[in-house]
């Protein structure tokens, strides 16, 4: 049992990794809280809904529709609001409200569209593509889908995948904050942003293309939502958001590679909860914040202590 | 002090006699009642994120603290009703001391942090382990201490309070200190101003505040579930309000509760969608272009606005 909590808590961990990267990246390069970043998750699991009920294939394949489609949307938006809103007084408090505004915007408009009712996709979907490719090249005949076993125990499908896919999506943010140029502006960015400025990097175009990268990651990892929650509604954003933030400031706010070890201590932390003291487990994420802020706010790989 | 009794004179005095005077010729007393104890959060917002810059996200854990700490009152020691109204009062001072320590945080840190405090009293309060105490989450019926008039005109005996202790804050050397904090503490702290104090000073008024509505509401509601009295809506639309008319003013607060709260009534329970959908480009709206509030248009005029 303790095995089982422990591996189950490093898939859901990496999961929640990629769940809480966006917001990292968007706080660390542009000081903005975004407190939409739980309703960009659930629009990224109603394209997951949409590319199954429309076009009946493997929900795998919204993973790059959701990333460009949010990407497009993010770098769009940023040039809408953000601008308008750094001029302000105290732009990282007006954030929070300004985000707050649209977060309810995205909401009543998806449940004006798509209804309140409670919404999931039958998981041996997710994956179909590689059985399908497996079957092709190499013959043999389609298998269950089963569970996946990982040191004698089985684990549903979706979870590995979805593991696996965080795992990818991080390490892609990894090479693109340490091996491309554009990478290597945001760092600057994300260090000292009037210095930044001053040495003539187009500070507004580099934090647009984070805030995009940022809803596209939450995104990809609302199209694993369905399967890891088991079922998604309008109102879904609001929680995803507080748990985003737990793990983003276990990880250190402001660290978008921190975020990867603070899911996995969520992760490894929620299961163990689940296992042993379920009825306390809703408790974990605020308690687990509310600790981590007091006792070391710059979070588990945190540089700077931010107090006053 | 000259000032302070001007504005108690032309704005908390006529305030509370209209809202004293309307049930008699307004039906929809609730309504009447959820304006008072908007015009009270507002204001308690108005004490800590006016005066000090701290943003509560979380300020509905000392609104639902207090319910339940007036449920408890009630239902295990028989406590009447305005006894158990000040314990709601008190137990919203004892969660504010507890969160002290989240002062030591700034910005979006403190928002977030005081955000899942309140989420973790309420979890704390709705846990079916506890319902023995709080009944968890299937909800308290305070049918014994029932009474929709008495409690009507104790809310607006604790408007009347947080209203004269954001009119002394406005005109008092006190509250000018607090603004000195919010603006920059280093220098404030190198002019004497006592930082640490002033703060915990207005966190725990402010603190207090809602937990007195809080019981006032039980009071007045009496049966109610965690999930009603800790709803984020308070916080949000305490905060919206007070930041639609325009914090660290007295007036400020007073009219954004009434037109924001107003225009939430007209449109608000038909579609609940289309309700959101307003009320979400309005703060987007309201952040975008008017991030001082209302009563910016006037000082930028020079008009002095109380």
């Amino acid at each position: 049992m303790l095995s089982y909590a422990l591996i189950a808590g490093v898939l859901f961990g990496l999961y929640f990794s990629l769940v809480g990267i966006g917001l990292n990246l968007v706080f660390g390069v542009m000081r903005i809280v975004n407190l939409a970043h739980g309703d960009t998750i659930m629009l990224g699991a109603f394209i997951a809904l949409g590319v199954v009920t429309l076009a009946g294939i493997d929900p795998l394949f919204a993973v790059p529709l959701a990333f460009v489609v949010f990407l497009l949307a993010g770098v769009l938006l940023y040039w809408v609001l953000v601008p308008r809103l750094q001029g302000s007084s105290n732009p990282e408090m007006l954030s929070i409200i300004l985000f707050f505004g649209l977060s309810q915007v995205i909401e009543a408009v998806t449940t004006i569209f798509a209804g309140t009712s409670e919404r999931s996709i039958q998981s041996r979907l997710l994956g179909t593509v590689f059985t399908t490719i497996k079957v092709k090249w190499f013959g043999g005949t389609p298998g269950r889908g089963g569970p996946i076993q990982i040191l004698g125990q089985g684990f549903p499908a979706p979870w590995v995948i979805a593991a696996v896919t965080s795992l990818i999506a991080i390490a892609l943010v990894y090479l693109y904050l340490y091996r491309t140029r554009l990478g290597t502006l945001t760092r600057a960015v994300m260090s000292r942003r009037d210095e930044a400025f001053a040495t003539g990097i187009d500070v507004d175009r580099v934090s647009a293309v984070a805030f995009g990268i940022g809803l596209g990651l939450a995104a990809i990892s609302g199209v694993f939502a369905p399967f890891m929650f088991g079922s998604i509604t309008p109102a879904f954003g609001a929680d995803a958001t507080v748990t985003s933030f737990a793990i983003v400031v276990l990880g250190s706010l402001g660290n978008p590679l921190g975020t990867a070890l603070g899911g996995i201590v969520y992760g490894v932390c929620y299961m163990l909860v689940q296992t042993y003291l379920s009825s306390w487990a809703d408790l974990l994420p605020y308690v687990l914040l509310i600790l981590i802020l007091l006792l070391r706010p710059s979070g588990l790989l945190g540089r700077r202590v931010r107090v006053a | 002090m000259h000032n302070g009794f001007k504005h108690t004179l032309i704005i908390l005095v006529p305030l509370l006699i209209v809202f004293a005077a309307l049930p008699g010729v307004y039906q929809n007393h609730l309504l009447l009642f959820n304006f008072v104890i908007f015009l009270i959060l507002a204001q308690g917002v108005n004490i800590i994120y006016g005066f000090t810059g701290y943003l509560p996200f979380g300020y509905v854990g000392f609104f639902g603290a207090g319910a339940y700490g007036f449920a408890v009152m009630v239902m295990h020691f028989q406590t009447p009703a305005v006894a158990a109204v000040l314990v709601a009062g008190l137990v919203g001072i004892a969660l504010g001391l507890l969160l002290t320590p989240l002062l030591r945080l700034t910005g979006a840190y403190f928002a977030i942090a005081n955000l899942a405090a309140s989420l973790a009293v309420l979890h704390l309060v709705a846990n079916p382990a506890l319902e023995n105490i709080t009944k968890g989450p299937y909800g308290v019926s305070l049918t014994g201490t029932f009474n929709p008039s008495f409690a009507y005109d104790a809310a607006l005996v604790v408007l009347a309070i947080t209203l004269g202790g954001v009119i002394y804050l406005r005109n008092s050397s006190f509250g000018l200190a607090l603004q000195a904090v919010r603006e920059d503490a280093v220098s404030a702290a190198m002019a004497g101003v006592d930082v640490v104090k002033m703060r915990v000073i207005a966190w725990l008024a402010s603190a207090l505040v809602a937990g007195l509505a809080g019981g006032v509401y039980a009071w007045y509601v009496s049966v109610f579930y965690p999930d009603n009295v800790f709803s984020g809506e308070f916080s949000i639309f305490a905060i919206v309000f007070a930041l639609f008319g325009g914090v660290a003013t007295i007036l400020g607060p007073i009219v954004g509760v009434i037109i924001l709260y107003g225009i939430y009534n007209l449109i608000g329970f038909t579609t609940p969608q289309y309700f959101q959908l307003v009320y979400g480009l309005l703060i987007m709206g309201l952040v975008l272009f008017l991030p001082a509030g209302l009563m910016s248009l006037a000082t930028r005029r020079g008009w002095h606005v109380p």
